[in-house]
């Protein structure tokens, strides 16, 4: 009774899984970056997975350290723009999100 | 009377015991009703994937995984709902989320990838060999010009760009 790679891989499917659902009931814009995270972090788990996995060296860990770099810059862009968002119209519900200006 | 060596049972048995903190976690996180309680299974699903993190033997990515998941963007985040909780306006942040349609679609794209998975073949190695420390290595391909050191400045002066701009984005203006 082993751990393999398929195991690593299936939770990785399901993390994504309820990232996509987060993503696609919620309206809350900050709830929606909630989903992403899982989703970012989903695909973090199978990098690492296939690198442990893998032919061997530090490669997949590399690219899940980017993958966290660029989650913590989008995170940060995203929650400076709905706080303007909010100045603006009181809320942060996607659905209200309709005009560019004003 | 000899007991059972339980030895090669532990490892699957943290493994399912993790998987099964991390998904369920998840899977609160997606439909709580409160945003709030969305936040905190996120926080649940970040620790349960750096415990899988450290089963992987990827140590370095685990800590970091703690310390920037955990410790920025998630306090990041319910920075975000705390400072957009409280309005004059219905917010809709305290309803619960319509799931019919979406946790269908999200069903179905889940055993979509699992027909994925189940006919292709990685050619993984079955058993992986002991793990390594492996900050020392990582180090040494961040900072080799022939490995990874462009995409490592490159993704430095993107995050400084990226705070800089949110900072500016968020500050307080004064009208």
């Amino acid at each position: 009774m082993t751990i393999g790679l398929m195991h690593y891989l299936v939770v990785g499917a399901a993390l994504f899984s309820a990232g996509l659902v987060t993503v696609l009931a919620r309206r809350n814009a900050v709830a929606i970056l909630i989903g992403i995270e899982l989703m970012l972090n989903a695909a973090n788990l199978n990098l690492v997975a296939f690198d442990r996995y893998g032919p061997g060296g530090v490669r997949g860990q590399v690219f899940a350290l980017f993958v966290l770099v660029i989650a913590a810059a989008e995170a940060a862009v995203a929650l400076a723009i709905l706080l303007n968002v909010f100045d603006a119209r009181d809320r942060i519900d996607v659905d209200a999100m309709t005009n560019l200006k004003g | 009377m000899k007991l059972p060596d339980l030895t090669p049972y532990i490892a699957p048995a943290v493994f399912y015991g993790l998987a099964a903190f991390a998904v369920i976690s998840a899977i609160a996180a997606a439909t709580a009703p409160k945003i709030v309680h969305a936040a905190f299974g996120l926080m649940a699903a970040f620790f349960g994937v750096a415990g899988l993190y450290f089963m992987l033997g990827a140590d370095f990515v685990g800590l970091a995984q703690v310390i920037v998941y955990v410790g920025g963007i998630l306090v990041l985040l319910v920075f975000g709902i705390l400072m957009t909780g409280k309005t004059r306006s219905t917010l809709g942040l305290e309803e619960k989320p319509k799931l019919l349609i979406p946790a269908f679609v999200g069903g179905l794209f889940f055993f979509g990838l699992l027909l994925a998975l189940h006919g292709t073949d990685f050619a993984a190695r079955a058993v992986p060999p002991d793990p390594q420390p492996t900050t020392a290595p990582i180090g040494r391909a961040f900072l080799d010009p022939e490995q990874y050191l462009l995409p490592f400045e490159l993704s430095s002066m993107l995050l400084l760009a990226a705070l800089v701009g949110a900072a500016y984005l968020a500050r307080r203006r004064r009208t």
